[in-house]
């Protein structure tokens, strides 16, 4: 038999992390255990290191990075309108909002209009996708606490949202349909009807998955109590979106600081105040019901008229222009080619992604290329409360933590 | 100044006020700019007397070649009661950029500052934990920098075919 090592972590790296263990595991009386970076509940490349006494945690120090791809720093070295491609990349199960916050970033720096049939399309399509994203998070996070069929189901509502994308964008996921001063051309005739049927189809859906799940006794036991977090701890970390309204604060940038005309739909905030993983799934299970009324609403009132600006320094002539005037031959070839160039400044958009509030940074030295394009993303500061949360938990616990997190790691690593 | 910034101005003009700092606005926002070694103060006021209680985001731009001051330090504060968003600004200088930690005051602050030394090499002083965050332990360098280069692949042609294999990293006997 092999001799086992007292700790599977290196001696270099035990020194490096000393600081943020126990006394007791320089000891040896803890055992120090590796989960990841390759773990099916992980949702991605993330290793987190734990301290256990028994099946305790006592410490639990996340490693991230792994994902690493550079994005902010490709960025740089890009068009605007060529680096928005990269920002679909980031948390790629919202990418028409990573679209979204770029798009307003760059149209505040440059000042752009955008036309009202563009804004409400924007508005759909982002519910649609933070739908999406929650019922992948629902069928991940039940996944992964053992209830194995509300993963299927959530899949395959998921794909009509998918096919929806598709019909507009001609992508499931990597849509970039979201650009600069509008869209890229207007939604296809069966759009409309397609989301509609979407809308009927949904509301019998949830509330199948709320029997399957809200009075169950299996995932009441894995969720009621595990987890906790204080409004004051929330508000210290700078947690946003679901994860702070489960613990109750009451801060939802779709109301506080409206973008794209969120402040025309009637819908409601949902909070809770418990503070834990049931509570977060009761919330998250409320704002599909109200991201659904707004689409509904939007839906309605969908306007007619062009979707995209007809400012030419900055947003490229329709193809059909391209035929009949020179004028456009030379905007389209100066914004393929060379790009436009945002005057200096900086500016920072903050929007309401699935996950929290996603921002971005954005600094213009007046040339064609961004100067610094920071993404502010929710995965990245709401995962640092992981420690803070599975502190004194069981190891089966952390699975269910990870997920009532909600993390993306392409939004994590960038 | 429209009126998202109501309330705003007041609280500015306080702080520019305590702290000799300038302000830096464009399209609604406004930014401070203070000093490194006033931070953690201007932070803690933001935080105890304008109810600034979250960080949203803290990076920075390098403005390489420009030495003096090379990166600026952005964080951007935002108040939920008053329903408020501010930035501040810090200059450092080029050449070994130190500043304090706002940890104490923003816990949150953590991970950002890691990414601040990992990515631009900004040293923070005072942090409980300052490794590298993104990249390898064992990285060279800091990416975000603009003096790193973005990196590619050099194109193979048959006359510097051998000349660049062997400078390509990969394992050769």
């Amino acid at each position: 038999m092999l001799e086992q090592p007292e700790t599977n972590i290196s001696a270099d790296s035990l020194d490096e992390i000393k600081h943020l263990v126990s006394e007791r595991a320089i000891q040896g009386e803890t055992v120090l255990l590796n989960m990841g970076p390759q773990h099916p509940a992980t949702h991605g490349v993330m290793r987190l290191l734990l301290e256990l006494d028994g099946e305790v945690i006592v410490n639990c120090i996340p490693d991230i990075g792994f994902l690493h791809t550079g994005i902010e720093k490709n960025m740089e070295a890009k068009t605007y309108i060529k680096a928005e491609v990269m920002t679909d990349r980031l948390d790629y199960l919202n990418n028409v909002g990573n679209n979204l916050v770029y798009c307003l970033a760059i149209e505040k720096l440059t000042e752009l209009d955008v036309p009202p049939r563009a804004q409400v399309i924007r508005v759909i399509l982002t519910e649609l996708q933070r739908i999406a994203s929650h019922l992948v998070w629902l069928g991940t996070h039940c996944l992964d606490i053992g209830a194995m069929s509300v993963f299927l189901y959530a899949f395959r509502e998921r794909e009509f949202i998918l096919d929806i994308l598709e019909m507009v964008s001609g992508q499931r996921m990597m849509t970039t349909y979201i650009r600069p001063g509008g869209l890229w051309r207007d939604v296809p005739v069966e759009f409309e009807n397609a989301v509609r049927e979407f809308l009927k189809m949904l509301p019998p859906r949830i509330k199948q998955y709320e029997d399957l799940l809200t009075k169950n006794k299996i995932f009441m036991e894995r969720t009621k109590g595990i987890g906790l977090l204080s409004r004051e701890d929330a508000l210290q970390w700078g947690i946003t979106g679901p994860m702070a309204r489960a613990s109750g604060v009451n801060q939802d940038l779709r109301k506080s600081m409206p973008y794209t005309g969120y402040e025309q739909y009637d819908f409601d905030v949902p909070t809770h105040t418990d503070g834990d993983t049931y509570a977060r799934y009761l919330l998250r299970m409320e704002e599909m019901r109200q991201s659904l009324r707004i689409v509904e609403q939007a839906l309605d009132e969908l306007p007619l008229g062009p979707v995209r600006s007809d400012n030419r320094k900055y947003v490229p002539p329709p193809r059909s222009e391209l035929s009949t005037s020179m004028e456009a031959v030379i905007h389209h070839f100066k914004l393929w080619t060379e790009g436009f160039s945002p005057p200096k400044g900086s500016v920072y958009v903050g929007v309401e992604s699935p996950r929290g509030e996603l921002g971005c940074f954005l600094e213009s030295d007046g040339g064609p290329k961004p100067t610094r394009v920071c993404m502010r993303t929710p995965s990245f500061t709401n995962l640092q409360i992981l420690p803070l949360l599975a502190k004194g938990h069981l190891v089966a616990d952390l699975i269910a933590l990870i997920g009532t997190v909600d993390i993306v790691l392409g939004d994590i690593d960038r | 100044m429209s009126d998202i910034n109501e309330g705003l101005q007041e609280i500015v003009d306080t702080l520019v006020a305590r702290f000799e700092a300038s302000t830096y606005e464009f399209r609604d926002e406004i930014s401070l700019i203070v000093k490194a070694e006033q931070i953690v103060e201007v932070c803690q006021a933001l935080r105890d007397e304008f109810d600034f209680k979250m960080l949203v985001v803290q990076s920075a731009v390098d403005y390489w070649p420009q030495e003096n001051p090379r990166f600026h330090v952005v964080y951007r504060l935002r108040s939920l009661e008053r329903n408020l968003i501010i930035g501040l600004r810090v200059p450092l200088d080029g050449n070994a950029p130190l500043l304090p930690t706002i940890e104490t005051v923003y816990r949150n602050a953590n991970w950002f500052e890691r990414e601040l030394w990992d990515m631009f090499g900004i040293h923070v002083e005072g942090h409980s934990d300052l490794r590298r965050i993104l990249m390898p332990a064992d990285w060279q360098g800091h990416p975000f920098r603009k003096d790193y280069p973005l990196g590619y692949e050099e194109v193979q042609f048959s006359f510097n075919y051998d000349e660049i294999d062997q400078r390509k990293p990969y394992a050769k006997e």
